[in-house]
């Protein structure tokens, strides 16, 4: 960790040249020194908390525009501060790249450090070693030269040398706890591994989401159209998937006696690689927490809902039958909202079509309750289904060359008087409603749909590799202790044969507890090899 | 299986009665506290003149086994609530075990289970600290927050025993929530113990700032000691909670880091977390900043215990609180 140092002043006016130099050299200090790696992390820390609070884009779109709405021009400049996508905002990204190359500009030369620490001999033995903080001595039998061959065997895991003093004394030097250096260089080069492979994967990665019923309906990762919403990497147009089908047979929901889901189930087919040739199909039970892993990607069961059936025989007898996805609005009970669209085939003149357009909108209940005449849902499980519809009939802008959405009819054409309600009823499965002109629309019964999340992140493997080696890292970094020993074995005097051992011991770190460890090793050092 | 009501009722009870016994211990350390002071103070100061015997540059005291002092009234009311302390920790264990066999799995998997296991495992790592050094008498600062979420979580955030939706129904939840809430657990005891240190170092400053409360705490550098090791426990056992649930994101959300709110919250107290322990490394930042930067590391902790589940719609909602 450098310090911020201010530069000697120079007595006479410095060259441009130097100048430049002093700042850049400044910068870096300041950049790479401690304290604005601290202030650093907390503004990391401050500027991710905005996150948690205000609704994000890339959670919840729909949300935002809500918030936005209701906050008037505090919301329009949260967003124009990009409050809204803070995780990609200049602000949070200028942020962690200081804090990157702070960390480099630190790790570099502790890095160099550490090679040399590694190189060099362990520390002289201090001339008074009753000084240090743990200290111990003793008597030994045996003679200088045994007494040191034994203390090395005792000090087999250390780093050690032995040096000869005047007058016959022999010492060890020993340390310990190099791992503990090791891991924190290793936690922290791991973090910034791990940063730069996330970063990858979002650019090289891919989401996308699409409802597909569950009636054997298939699905294939051939284009970004395929999709009901894509979301996508700055690398990815949209050209290179990886090529996977998914033919989804089954849903199966259990739920407990108060409604709550406990158990969800797909059976579905996929093919990959070769098989896209041979046409060869592997069953696979899709569930929550269990995705399908082909070809690179990863296929996910996100969600569930419910597609009333409706059959509608026009009055010259042609019949169309349509069973389009309804959205869920109350997850609890499963009640869902939808609008099931019809055309009625062999008309060719445009203006007579877009006078008879069907569209079956309302609410569908997969255990009705009748609430007065209002039709809620008790149950999430499909036990007593029944629709409450209106049915609107005119034109309903599906060749407008506009886009409009699956669950509902455009809201315009109905202010228009272009789309006009024709009939509103409750239905039962197997019940129908005649209109004026002789048209029956019939509610056949009830599919199911799955929502499924496509994802594929080139990196995240590297980013698991890095985050095992950033664990393993901080783990040494905290636990290990860098710790000295010494050892100073004197030949004794006439009068005491044998000789003395002064053992002493420091820890570098200020993690407690090496006393124990020094006792426990003093103790096997002057006790001879009893240990 | 079916849900054993006899059992989450008898957990229930004992979750009652170990959070009545904690009450009772909290007070009855106060009074040790409170009152206790004479012999501690006699012991401390005989302390303070033995470290300037021994020659100032010495290193930092070792946990040395607590200084013989006179056994007071008051010391004897904070064994008995120290006591006390342990036979409610049993109770609240007890209660957690039920729990987890009334439900047939894990027994943290909505809100007042989470809330449940991580008071319990403030408690053990308390009577663990007060095992390595002489903080019996603190015994009330500590219970102080056991208590007061104890009480918000058997009330408002009470949840009858159930089984868990389908995003829970993996062995991640034993081994990613069981990290997170040892992590939030431990991490309680740093946060008291850096308030207590800043009273303490206020006092040392300035010795007219709380004279009546400061001086009746341990030493500053004991303080700080118990929040650092504390939280180098606490700091690799959250950290591998992090990761857990990002490995579990990636196979129950589809991407294993999103920004959820939960994620945010918990990214934020991870680097709060890690900027004190690098303060505790860098001239000027030590003592008083440290314990300041590890009270907001608290703060992230609790508000991500609550604010996150019941205020914020994210995919963490797993509180079960209508």
């Amino acid at each position: 960790m450098t310090t911020t140092e201010a530069p000697p002043k120079a007595p006479q006016g410095p060259t441009p040249a130097k100048r430049t130099f002093a700042f850049l050299r400044n910068t870096w200090r300041g950049l790479t020194s401690m304290r604005t790696a601290l202030v650093l992390l907390f503004l990391l820390a401050l500027a991710a908390l905005p996150g948690a609070l205000l609704p994000q884009r890339k959670l919840n779109a729909p949300k935002v525009d809500e918030y936005i709405a209701a906050h008037g021009w505090w919301g329009t400049l949260l967003d124009k501060l990009e409050f809204y996508d803070v995780y990609s905002s200049v602000w949070f990204s200028a942020i962690y790249l200081l804090l990157m190359v702070s960390l480099v500009g630190c790790l570099t030369p502790r890095s160099f450090e550490y090679v040399k620490a590694m190189r060099a001999q362990p520390v002289l033995t201090p001339r008074n070693l009753a000084r240090m903080p743990h200290h111990r001595i003793g008597r030994g039998e045996n003679d200088v030269a045994t007494e040191i061959a034994a203390a090395h065997k005792q000090l087999s895991g250390w780093r050690r040398v032995e040096r000869e003093e005047a007058g016959g004394v022999r010492t060890i030097s020993a340390e310990r706890g190099f791992l503990r250096e090791t891991g924190n260089l290793v936690f922290h080069f791991s973090m910034l591994g791990l940063i730069v492979f996330f970063a990858l994967g979002k650019l090289f990665g891919y989401e996308g989401q699409v409802i597909v019923q569950a009636d054997g309906s298939t699905f294939c990762n051939s284009g970004i159209y395929n999709y009901d919403s894509f979301n996508a990497g700055l690398r990815v147009d949209g050209t290179d998937l990886n090529p996977f089908c998914v033919k989804v047979n089954d849903f199966t929901a259990r739920f407990t006696e108060s409604g709550q889901p406990d158990y969800y189930h797909s059976n579905i087919e996929y093919q990959s690689g070769q098989d896209l040739e041979t046409g060869t199909w592997h069953p696979y039970g899709l569930e929550v927490n269990s995705p399908l892993r082909t070809a690179g990607d990863r296929v996910y069961l996100l969600g569930h809902g419910y597609s009333p059936k409706f059959t509608v025989t026009f009055p010259d007898g042609t019949q169309r039958t349509q069973n389009t996805q309804w959205r869920t609005v109350d997850p609890a009970t499963m009640l869902a909202e939808g609008a099931t669209k019809f055309d009625q085939p062999g008309i060719t003149d445009e203006v007579q079509r877009r006078t008879r357009q069907l569209a079956v909108t309302g609410l569908f209940a997969p255990t009705s309750f009748m609430h007065g005449n209002v039709l809620t849902s008790s149950a999430p499980e499909l036990k007593d289904p029944a629709v409450a519809v209106d049915i609107l009939r005119g034109d309903l802008g599906l060749d407008a060359g506009r886009g409009q959405s699956v669950f509902q009819v455009d809201q315009s054409l109905v202010d228009d008087g272009r789309l006009k309600k024709v009939a509103r009823e409750n239905l039962k499965v197997g019940q129908e409603i005649k209109l004026d002109d002789g048209t029956k629309i019939r509610f056949d019964g009830v599919g199911q749909w799955v929502s499924l999340q496509v994802s594929h992140d080139p990196t995240q493997g590297f980013v698991l590799g890095f985050a095992i080696a950033m664990f393993l890292g901080l783990g040494a970094s905290l636990l290990v202790k860098r710790r000295r020993l010494w050892v100073r074995v004197k030949p004794g005097t006439e009068d005491e044969p044998g000789t003395v051992i002064e053992v002493a011991g420091l820890a570098r770190t200020d993690q407690a507890g090496y006393g124990e460890e020094f006792h426990r090793v003093s103790d096997r050092l002057i006790s001879g090899q009893k240990g | 299986m079916p849900i054993n009501e006899t059992l989450s009722t008898y957990s229930d009870w004992l979750y009652t009665t170990a959070a009545a016994i904690y009450v009772v211990a909290l007070m009855m350390t106060l009074v040790e506290q409170g009152f206790g002071a004479k012999g501690r103070l006699a012991a401390e100061r005989a302390k303070l003149r033995a470290r300037e015997l021994v020659g100032a540059g010495g290193p930092p005291v070792e946990e040395a086994p607590a200084a013989p002092r006179e056994v007071g009234k008051p010391e004897r009311i904070g064994r008995m609530g120290a006591a006390l302390l342990v036979l409610g920790a049993l109770l609240q264990l007890s209660a957690i075990v039920l729990r987890g066999l009334a439900v047939h799995r894990a027994p943290w998997g909505n809100m007042y289970e989470y809330g449940m296991a991580v008071t319990f495992i403030t408690v053990a790592t308390w009577l663990v600290v007060m095992r390595k050094f002489p903080v019996r008498h603190l015994t009330g600062f500590l219970l102080l927050p056991v208590v007061i979420l104890m009480f918000i979580n058997g009330t408002l955030l009470y949840t009858t025993a159930a089984p868990v939706q389908p995003a829970l129904q993996s062995y991640w939840l034993v081994i990613h929530v069981s990290a997170a809430i040892i992590g939030s657990g431990v991490f309680l005891v740093p946060g008291v113990a850096s308030v207590l240190y800043l009273f303490r170092a206020a006092y040392d400053k300035d010795s007219t700032k709380f004279a009546r409360f400061a001086p009746k705490l341990p030493a500053a550098d004991v303080l700080d000691r118990i929040a650092y090791r504390t939280t180098i426990f606490a700091f690799p056992v959250f950290t591998f909670g992090v990761l857990c649930g990002a490995v579990w994101a990636e196979s129950a959300w589809g991407r294993f880091w999103g920004w959820d709110p939960k994620e945010t919250v918990a990214f934020i107290a991870w680097v709060v977390y890690a900027a004190y322990l690098h303060s505790r490394a860098t001239a000027g930042w030590r003592g008083a900043r440290a314990a300041a930067i590890n009270i907001v590391g608290f703060a992230a902790i609790i508000f991500n215990l609550f604010f996150v589940n019941l205020v914020t719609a994210g995919l963490h909602s797993y509180a079960g609180v209508g």
